[in-house]
């Protein structure tokens, strides 16, 4: 058992007290983190974990401010990517991190190409690439462009690049997240294989099946802190969900279930969508939205919740489905589309896809109602004014006044700007992806009755959160998704923070074992 | 061989040169356009524009741009005419300096977009108007060279039997392109400079030297144009408004050779079909005696278009391929 | 006294508006000044004005009077860099409005006002081209617009036969040499077309949308807007100043000369425009600034060479002014020289 080695060998690495700072955020604050020789070793946390910021540290992205990385025994310090695989240690992206019009052979040897006499050797270059895929057991044409290879591929051959240097550690940052299910079958293999050949694997997912499947041990960060680092065996699914996302278990099923809310299954359908599939962000996603509740869309990153959300907002097109409207039939081709369908959409992405950083509070709380107005019929300097101040008053947004640039403000506050922006466009459906992201607890508790006394105007909204504590407090119905498909919906006193970790988990009972 | 997304455009120049070439060796038939002499002549009428395109190649396939190859030119030849002139230096020092100048002047540039992050386009913009200047302080006007090293250097050919003939100019240029054939293909320098125009933030995180890759690309432009300025002093004078607006022709010339703006696709050789294509249209042109030479800027304008609309296409297809 | 903090705060915001406008009014005015005040001591007769025949004469008059053309792109080019965009086309542009002018007095018996329309309107139909290749076709915009950098001055060149022709029109004449309100008309257009453009910006809502694109394309898109719309009227906007501009120079020599008409006023109008504080990124734009951008430029111009000194200075001034305002607006290199006062206090 691959699991035994360990303890006779010292660590292969070894991080103490790992601390990194941006402006305003302690991204980590003393993580330790061991990895052993021959261990594929997971390592998981929700958004805002720590996970990405860890991997750059280790791979000399950002430099920590404090504590010590250890690699076989003698002290490390990357100062750069380049750095950092010259030690040992190299790294697969998310986004495969190679030059997609060159050459598959160029892609591995790029930068250490073997040369005589002043000329690249391209007949080398081929066979080097040729025998580090062959160890891979990939076999494909080493000339051909890159880009023609699938993404799978892409994967595989970023890691032969990876291991083209002599590396004793591989990282791999979410490589599964565009692969199909036999992709990652076969990257799993070839996983174990480099595994028994010696190398230490850190394996970044937020799938958990995938976690299982392939892991020995799993380390959980949350909030920029270590919370513990288990052998995969010994640890429960439901109790790895529990502490990533910060939830005791025993804590979770004291609390009482879902409140008592109206059963709200009389009341009209506003959206009905179907069947929606779109490769690479949802599998199978049915949904119904009522007038006049909140839907509750939980499940893990990466399972699929924004990636619903965009396709009803019009941004995405899904492959297959149907989204039906009142009733009928609707494609959705842009978001101008579905806000004149009276949709809105507050995005998770507060700062590429939510604020314009350098118009004021007021211009950004104005603008999807002046985008319905039109150009012409602009609303009157008083006009907007007082609508900056109606919504900078009932959201309490602190800005020393409404004409500062909204990147002046701190994140809850320009979240609530934004928020603001949608209500004044009075929509009959909100999609919130994270409304509450970095707020603090007395605003996400106002931001909580504000979606209850609009529901009570008759506005629906779709509710999304990795805090289950509110989804649970707030949503008149909750559809569970995993692994990019909807997998259960609770409804009125059916919800609880339990029923739901259970259904994240895919186990049925709420217990653990 | 199978035809991939990344060689459309470089198939196309060579199908755009081959048509125009036919198209005009039958129209003008009667004036022997089809002859070796009137080939040849391409190289040595076009050396100038052909030496600062490669520069230019290099580049735009780095994805930066260069705006002011046209301005180094006239700095580099009213330098020369100058420094001989007035201070009497030796035609190979003032030579020597002037591509050391343009080289560190490049360079220079390059150093503000390395460090400074600020966008090329403005800061070449900046070099073409420093260097128009700096030329136009050393002299006002054109001023001629006479000195018998130069002037045997202009006068130089060589047989290549059959009477033809090539001149200075057009062997430096055809130097200067095998010299690029080796940088680019044979280099870590040149397949970096791929890497970085493919995509820059793989190529940082793949531990490419991206910074020094940058300035290096922009001293070599500033090299090659600093060479073309000497290859218009061949023709024995130097002139503070040479080469005016050429940047736009090297810019056209690269494009038309099917190098994609974004950087990262292109060959060396298609910027030579670029400006034999570009030979090919004003000399049909001169040949057809009555069309005007801006039918020449019109048809560089249509054939720009052209290739900007596929090199989008072949990029939305690719996106699309690597989708699905 | 809720009446009174709300005028209160409604005061405050105004005044916080205006001193951002001013913030970036200020520095080319600062400028501007400097050159002004060397002129006031060392060149004899720069502010002198002198009223002949319902005119007023004077450098400073000429001053305004010259930079009409790059004044009037740079409204235009504010506009497109606003958006996040550049336009490289109006130089060439100009030289077609010059060209369809000249073709239209010699060769048709239009009337003036008719001339001027036709001509401006086919020089929107050039600045919507661009548009199209930049919004639809999503082309880069130095890319899309080069191709009619490239074709435009043929195209003018072909409308003229590849001559320079001069004309007679008394009332065409006036356009860019006449005198109104005893001043040069072309100040007029100026001033007109200031005027239209910051009641478009500031009295609908375009300004707006023109901001929230070049700040942030996406977000502007998911909110609503529509981003190419937007973008492809700003390109428009810019080939309707760019016409203009170039009837004020044919008009004023008399002449359309498809070769040198316009010629790097494109440069020019660019750096007038991040002169006047208006990022090349896109997002807040400042007209006016642009303007003093653009009467700076000038006024450097004129002063060299009113001393003598070669006009081709300029070019190098311009240079230096160019990498001045852009390592000042590059946060690198804020971010750089903040480290190095550091490390030596």
């Amino acid at each position: 058992m691959p699991q035994t080695v360990p303890s006779i060998e010292p660590p292969l690495l070894t991080l103490r007290g790992i601390e990194k700072s941006f402006p305003g955020v302690k991204a980590l604050a003393g993580v330790d983190f061991t990895l052993n020789r021959r261990e594929i070793h997971a390592l998981m946390g929700e958004n805002g974990a720590g996970k990405s910021t860890l991997i750059k540290v280790l791979t000399g992205v950002y430099r920590r401010d404090s504590g010590t990385m250890q690699l076989g025994g003698s002290e490390i310090d990357p100062r750069s990517p380049q750095d950092a695989q010259q030690a040992g240690i190299s790294t697969v992206y998310q986004e495969v991190n190679l030059i997609p019009h060159l050459s598959v052979a160029e892609n591995i040897s790029l930068g250490r190409q073997p040369k005589r006499l002043g000329f690249l050797r391209w007949g080398e270059i081929a066979q080097r690439a040729e025998k580090a895929i062959a160890r891979l057991d990939l076999k494909l044409d080493v000339r051909k462009p890159l880009s023609s290879c699938s993404i799978a591929v892409q994967q595989l051959i970023a890691i032969a690049r990876a291991l083209d240097t002599d590396a004793r550690v591989l990282i791999l940052d979410e490589p599964t997240s565009s692969l199909d299910t036999r992709e990652v079958e076969q990257l799993f293999v070839l996983m174990r294989k480099l595994r028994d050949q010696g190398l230490g694997i850190v394996f970044v997912t937020h799938f958990l099946d995938q976690v299982y499947a392939v892991s020995d041990r799993i380390t959980i960060l949350r909030n920029g802190q270590r919370v513990g680092d288990y052998a995969a065996v010994d640890l429960s699914r439901i109790e790895l969900i529990s502490k990533m996302i910060g939830k005791d278990l025993s804590e979770v099923e004291r609390e009482s279930g879902g409140k008592a809310k109206p059963l709200s299954t009389a009341r009209e359908i506003l959206v009905q969508a179907t069947g929606l599939k779109r490769k690479g962000a949802v599998e199978n996603v049915d949904l119904t939205i009522r007038k006049g509740e909140v839907v509750g869309l939980a499940g893990l990153l990466g399972s699929g919740r924004t990636e619903t959300a965009r396709i009803l907002f019009g941004i995405d097109k899904p492959d297959a489905g149907k989204i039906e409207i009142d009733g009928h039939k609707r494609e959705l081709r842009s978001a101008r589309q579905a806000i004149a369908l009276g949709f809105g959409f507050s995005s998770e992405d507060r700062k590429t896809e939510g604020i314009i950083p350098n118009l004021s509070v007021r211009e950004n709380i104005i603008l999807v109602l002046q985008g319905q107005r039109g150009w012409l019929r602009l609303l009157s300097r008083k006009e907007q004014e007082e609508l900056a101040a109606k919504y900078i008053a009932m959201l309490n947004i602190a800005t020393s006044d409404a004409e500062k640039p909204i990147r002046f403000l701190s994140g809850g506050n320009q979240q609530k700007a934004l928020l603001a922006r949608w209500l004044a466009s009075k929509p009959r459906l909100l999609i919130l992806d994270e409304p509450t992201r970095g707020i603090d607890v007395g605003a996400k508790f106002e931001i909580q009755k504000l979606m209850r006394s609009l529901t009570n105007e008759g506005m629906s909204i779709l509710f999304i959160s990795s805090e289950l504590e509110e989804v649970v407090r707030s949503s008149d119905r909750v559809v569970i998704l995993r692994d990019r498909a909807r997998i259960a919906e609770l409804v009125g006193e059916e919800i609880s923070q339990a029923a739901i970790l259970s259904s994240i988990a895919g186990t049925n009972e709420s217990s653990p074992e | 061989m199978r035809i991939t997304a990344k060689q459309i455009p470089i198939i196309a120049t060579l199908a755009v040169c081959l048509l125009l070439y036919g198209t005009a060796a039958i129209a003008f038939h009667d004036r022997g356009f089809f002859s070796v002499g009137v080939f040849v002549n391409f190289f040595i009428d076009n050396a100038m524009l052909g030496i600062a395109s490669i520069g230019m190649t290099f580049v735009i396939l780095s994805g930066g741009i260069d705006l002011s190859v046209g301005s180094v030119i006239g700095l580099t030849s009213i330098f020369i005419a100058s420094a001989m002139d007035r201070y009497k230096l030796p035609p190979i020092v003032a030579i020597f300096v002037a591509l050391l100048g343009g080289t560190v002047f490049g360079g220079g540039m390059g150093a503000v977009i390395r460090y400074f992050g600020l966008p090329p386009f403005l800061v070449t913009l900046a070099g073409m108007f420093f260097a128009r200047g700096a030329g136009f302080l050393l002299h006002l006007e054109s001023v001629p060279i006479d000195h018998p090293f130069y002037n045997a250097l202009s006068e130089f050919h060589l047989a290549l039997g059959g009477g033809i003939e090539l001149t200075a100019s057009a062997l430096i240029f055809l130097a200067t392109f095998i010299i690029a054939i080796y940088l680019a293909q044979y280099t870590r320098f040149g397949r970096n400079v791929y890497a970085l125009g493919g995509n820059e933030q793989s190529a940082v995180l793949m531990g490419l030297p991206t910074g020094s890759v940058k300035m290096r690309v922009y001293a070599l432009s500033g090299f090659c144009s600093a060479l073309a300025g000497v290859v218009y002093t061949l023709g024995l004078s130097g002139n503070p408004s040479a080469a005016v607006g050429l940047e736009l022709d090297a810019i056209a010339a690269v494009v038309i050779g099917g190098t994609l703006l974004t950087g990262g696709v292109g060959y060396v050789a298609g910027t030579l079909l670029g400006v034999l294509i570009l030979g090919i249209i004003q000399t049909a042109i001169t040949f057809q005696g009555s069309l005007s030479s801006w039918w020449t800027k019109i048809a560089i304008g249509v054939l720009l278009l052209i290739f900007i609309l596929l090199q989008r296409f072949v990029q939305t297809r690719k996106l699309r391929t690597t989708a699905s | 006294m809720k009446a009174a903090s709300d005028n209160a705060l409604q005061r405050e915001s105004k005044a916080r508006r205006h001193s951002e406008a001013w913030h970036h009014l200020k520095w080319p005015l600062i400028a501007l000044a400097v050159v002004l005040l060397f002129n006031f001591f060392f060149t004899p007769l720069f502010f002198h004005l002198e009223m002949k025949d319902g005119r007023i004469y004077g450098s400073l008059i000429d001053i305004l009077n010259r930079a009409a053309p790059v004044m009037l792109l740079s409204l235009g080019m504010t506009i497109v860099i606003a958006t996040g965009g550049v336009d490289l086309s109006v130089g060439a542009v100009m030289a077609i409005a010059g060209s369809i002018a000249a073709l239209l007095i010699t060769k048709s018996s239009y009337s003036f006002l008719s001339i001027v329309i036709l001509t401006v309107c086919a020089c929107a139909v050039a600045g919507t081209w661009n548009g199209v290749l930049v919004a639809y076709a999503q082309v880069q915009p130095i890319v899309a617009t080069l191709i009619l950098m490239v074709a435009g001055r043929g195209i003018a060149q072909l409308l003229t036969n590849g001559q320079i022709i001069t004309f007679e029109n008394p009332s065409f004449a006036f356009f860019g040499g006449g005198t109104f309100l005893a001043l040069p008309f072309p100040i007029t257009i100026v001033a007109v077309t200031f005027a239209i453009l910051s009641t478009l910006v500031n009295r609908t809502a375009a300004g707006l949308f023109i901001e929230a694109v070049g700040d942030n394309e996406k977000a502007s898109n998911y909110s609503g807007i529509n981003t190419r719309l937007v973008k492809l009227a700003a390109y428009t906007l810019g080939g309707i100043c760019a016409g203009l501009a170039g009837l004020i120079v044919a008009s004023d020599i008399k002449a359309a000369d498809a070769n040198n008409a316009g010629l790097y006023l494109e440069l020019d109008s660019i750096l007038a425009v991040v002169v006047g504080g208006t990022a090349l990124t896109g997002g807040r734009f400042f007209l006016l600034s642009s303007l003093a951008g653009a009467l700076l430029i000038q006024t450097i111009t004129t002063t060299i060479l009113t001393r003598a000194i070669p006009v081709e200075f300029t070019l190098i001034v311009k240079a230096v002014v160019i990498i001045i305002v852009c390592l000042l607006q590059s946060e690198e290199f804020r971010k750089k020289a903040l480290q190095l006062v550091r490390r030596k206090s």
